[in-house]
């Protein structure tokens, strides 16, 4: 029976951490285009994984509004991967909160996995050559000016 | 009958055996979770006029729900 149950048990995804290379996506805008994370090479990207039952997303996305107004003409590529199963509750979120960037849809939710998501919201900052430079857990205040001070270094050094 | 009774128990100790396969939701499938349908409480005002009358009257708190919603972020 214990090997019914060691079978049985899936195997953890390995999390993504900063040093690694941030595994691809391929995933549909609202549109019905696709957004890959390769189209994005040359530019730094902020991905961030949020779903409209997440309450810190709700904070998250005026400073992602932020970030793209200021720094998305200079090199700086903020990707929202929508996580949520039901597509009408993304929509009734962001018309609540407005997105000024790039949202993708994600319902099977195999980017989250290929990041190994510990926790919603989540956000990996990816720097031009393509590798992990920051993972942050859950959206904190306090660290957004940290984040926004790298992102500016990452531009700078791109 | 002896024979049936422990054929029965073996079965049902090694189909349990395949619930070990249900494995907790990942923090981005918590989204059936974090709906009010799925709280314990119906009404958050009654939840917390309860909780006070706890807190007041005997003294107790703490140990109901979990922060965060169930969205994993804490």
């Amino acid at each position: 029976m214990l090997a019914t149950v060691a079978v049985a048990l899936p195997l953890p995804a390995a999390a993504v951490d900063a040093g690694q290379p941030a595994p691809a996506f391929a995933l549909p805008r609202a549109a019905g285009d696709v957004l890959t994370l390769e189209s994005l090479q040359g530019r730094v990207v902020f991905v961030d994984f949020w779903a409209s039952w997440c309450a810190p997303c709700k904070r998250s996305f005026p400073w992602m509004n932020e970030l793209q107004k200021k720094y998305g003409d200079k090199g700086l590529a903020v990707v929202a991967i929508n996580v949520d199963k039901r597509r009408a509750d993304a929509d009734r979120f962001l018309a609540q909160v407005p997105a000024s960037f790039a949202v993708v849809y994600d319902p099977a939710g195999t980017a989250p996995a290929a990041y190994g998501v510990k926790g919603m919201p989540s956000s990996y900052l990816v720097d031009a050559r393509g590798n992990v430079v920051e993972v942050e857990s859950g959206f904190n205040d306090e660290r957004a000016a940290a984040l926004e001070a790298r992102i500016r270094a990452l531009i700078a050094a791109r | 009958m002896r024979l049936r009774c422990l054929t029965i128990l073996a079965a049902a100790t090694l189909v349990l055996g395949g619930c070990a396969g249900f494995a907790p939701p990942k923090p981005w499938e918590k989204g059936d979770l974090a709906r009010p349908s799925m709280q314990f409480d119906a009404d958050v005002l009654a939840a917390k006029t309860t909780q006070h009358i706890y807190a007041s009257k005997e003294g107790a708190t703490g140990g109901y729900g979990v922060g965060g919603g169930g969205c994993g972020c804490n």
